[in-house]
């Protein structure tokens, strides 16, 4: 890894001169809730000064620049009795500015599924490839927030810039070509002694106030063991079944596919949407069977999935830590707190 | 800022270029291109069931779509949407296919009023199939419920091509109805020409039926088979597979060298959508055939 101190001003410079020509997203504050916490969303952004990069967490997460909610698979054209099918990949340049460490690691998590196992998906893979990602190390820990826990706290790939504030400089890991060369047009300085001592200082303090603590010890085997358990029940009988957690969850990617006809019958398209192994229908097959009626082994199975199923297939959980989840859920069912409960279920 | 800005056309990738080859993964392809496909005959075999006789237009699509007995495919009807669906058609014939579909839903729905000449996109081959070159030099048997015969048929024609290879080859096939019996015009030929031992049973017979009457465990009672070198293929409705491979087991089969066919609805057959998941198997990429020692580790399976 090569590291670089940039000046603030050079940076925000360098950026400004181009983002005229390219689309630009980034965390902004969109509202403020009743107890004035603020709510930032990554967005499109018009100037670099809408971005706010001291936020603590976002309400969604930034999959959406990568695997969309709804994305066109293909198009079709209807002729007489023949029909035509074009495929079409998403090839626009663009920037995401200022993702933490747990959104960078959920997107190297994505790139096992979608860029590294079978069938890479030329869908994802074009969009990861046009997307300049730019870090940025958290500050503050947002509550909740179980990184630390699942080692996602820091990122040491995956991006092409990872910056670390240290007051009037940046601490810059430069993780591309293409962002190393884009460094060359303005003033970098090597890392000094003092640089790496405020840099380190700097991390140190953010692992000393992130205070949340799962245990993920034995996690696989223990999901395996307590497949039975009353905690799934407890904690399904809340489950609404609405599919939020999926939907703000940064790594969360199962999907469905469907088709749609235009007014005219001239010409269709197949969709894929994002989907929520929550919803009732999610493991429904032809005839009407459904391996998978009741909330809690939906529930359950979205937690097998991430912190057992994902780990026998690829080596890691899937899960980031980020707690998005938890904190969306309309009947607070709290990731920490569900594990919390299968440890000590598994202790008694 | 050319460096940032210029953009990366994924169709220019080197490996896109290469022709589409499902059975090669970890290539980029175009994974949602389809074969244009041709429906050659349409052939009703009961009130709910149809048999579909397809084939790829392209001549060198069609040469290299080749498969083995117990895979699927994609079968997409543009406009209406996209199913996995089982081959029932020899392998040798490779892109000439045969698909048994019953009538259960949208795209079923318009498949079985579409009429020959239609044309309808396919995916695929997907996921596991049928050790058939490990089975060699064995007894077989093919056990089936109800639609459960659909991916039993491709291995039959398999066995059937290939019949010096095997020893006994039996087929025990159970379905409610007498007029529920799919592919029933082929029977005669199987037992008389292929030598297939053939036992068909019934649940509610009609008052022609002469055959055996209940489930399909009721065959395996009076069933002398030698555990030693006998295979078993079991395909049918999620209950039937406990019975079935429990019987077998006590019977003496070991339980890897029993195959069972699973069904889910797939929406992408490559191991991205989850729909097919079970616990975290995919069962478009590790199956839709397992060995029964598998499923009995997989959690919610059958």
């Amino acid at each position: 890894m090569i590291f670089k101190i940039v000046n603030k001003d050079d940076l925000r410079s360098l950026f400004e001169s181009f983002h005229e020509e390219i689309e630009f997203v980034g965390p902004k504050l969109v509202e403020t809730k009743a107890d004035g916490k603020p709510i930032y969303h990554y967005l499109p952004v018009d100037s670099l000064d809408e971005l706010v990069l001291d936020y603590d967490t976002t309400e969604y997460s930034a999959k959406t620049y990568f695997i969309p909610y709804r994305e066109t698979l293909s198009s079709y054209e209807f002729k007489e009795k023949d029909w035509e099918q074009e495929i079409k990949y998403r090839i626009q340049p663009r920037v995401i500015f200022g993702l933490h460490a747990c959104d960078i690691n959920a997107l190297l998590k994505l790139d096992v599924v979608f860029a590294k196992d079978f069938y890479p998906n030329p869908y994802y893979l074009s969009r990861r490839k046009n997307t300049f990602t730019i870090g940025i190390a958290c500050n503050t820990p947002c509550k909740d927030g179980f990184c630390k826990s699942l080692g996602m706290d820091t990122v040491s790939r995956g991006f092409d810039l990872f910056l670390t504030d240290l007051g009037d400089r940046y601490f810059v890991k430069i993780g591309s070509d293409r962002a190393f060369n884009a460094l060359q047009k303005i003033k970098t300085q090597d890392i000094s002694e003092i640089d790496k001592k405020d840099y380190l200082t700097t991390r140190l303090r953010f692992k000393e106030e992130n205070q949340t603590n799962v245990s993920i010890e034995n996690l696989p085997n223990l999901l395996d063991i307590e497949f039975e358990s009353e905690v799934w029940k407890k904690w399904g009988d809340k489950c609404l079944s609405c599919g939020s957690c999926a939907m703000v969850c940064p790594t969360c990617y199962c999907y469905g596919v469907s088709e749609r006809v235009s007014m005219d019958f001239e010409s269709g398209k197949k969709i894929k949407q994002l989907y929520s192994c929550n919803l009732l229908d999610f493991a429904m097959v032809a005839g009407g069977h459904n391996f998978r009626p009741n909330r809690e082994t939906r529930l359950k199975y979205r937690y097998y999935h991430q912190h057992r199923g994902f780990v026998e297939s690829f080596g890691q959980p899937l899960c980031v830590g980020c707690n998005r989840c938890g904190r969306v859920c309309l009947s607070g069912i709290n990731p920490p707190d569900v594990i919390n409960d299968l440890q000590t279920e598994y202790v008694k | 800022m050319k460096i940032l800005t210029h953009p990366y056309d994924i169709k220019q990738d080197e490996d896109m270029m290469q022709p589409l080859d499902f059975n090669r993964r970890s290539r980029l392809k175009h994974v949602d291109k389809t074969y244009k496909s041709l429906i050659t005959n349409i052939i009703r075999l009961t009130e709910m069931e149809k048999l579909f006789q397809i084939r790829i237009i392209d001549d060198a699509d069609r040469e290299r779509f080749s498969f083995l007995p117990g895979q699927f495919l994609m079968l997409e009807v543009p406009g209406y949407g996209e199913i996995p669906v089982s081959i029932s058609s020899s392998p040798s014939s490779k892109g000439y296919l045969e698909l048994c579909i019953r009538k259960a839903g949208i795209v079923t729905g318009a498949l079985h009023k579409a009429k020959r000449g239609a044309f309808v996109g396919i995916r695929g081959p997907f996921g596991t199939y049928f050790p058939m070159e490990q089975m060699k030099g064995h007894n077989i048997m093919l056990i089936a419920g109800g639609l459960g015969l659909a991916p039993l048929r491709s291995p039959v024609q398999y066995v059937i091509e290939n019949r010096v290879d095997y020893k006994d080859v039996s087929i025990l096939y159970g379905a409610k109805h007498p007029d529920q019996l799919l592919f029933n015009y082929q029977y005669e030929e199987w037992h008389r020409i292929d030598d297939i031992e053939l036992d068909i049973i019934v649940e509610k017979p009609d008052e022609n039926w002469k055959g055996p009457v209940g489930m399909i465990t009721k065959l395996l009672k009076n069933l002398n088979i030698s555990p030693d070198t006998t295979y078993a293929i079991v395909c049918g409705p999620p209950v039937m597979f406990k019975f079935v491979c429990g019987a077998l087991n006590q019977m003496g089969i070991p339980m890897q060298r029993m195959f069972i066919s699973l069904e889910r609805r797939m929406h992408c057959g490559m191991g991205k959508c989850c729909r097919c998941n079970i616990g975290s198997t995919y069962t478009c990429i590790d199956g839709p055939v397992f060995d029964f020692w598998t499923v009995m580790n997989l959690k919610e399976a059958i």
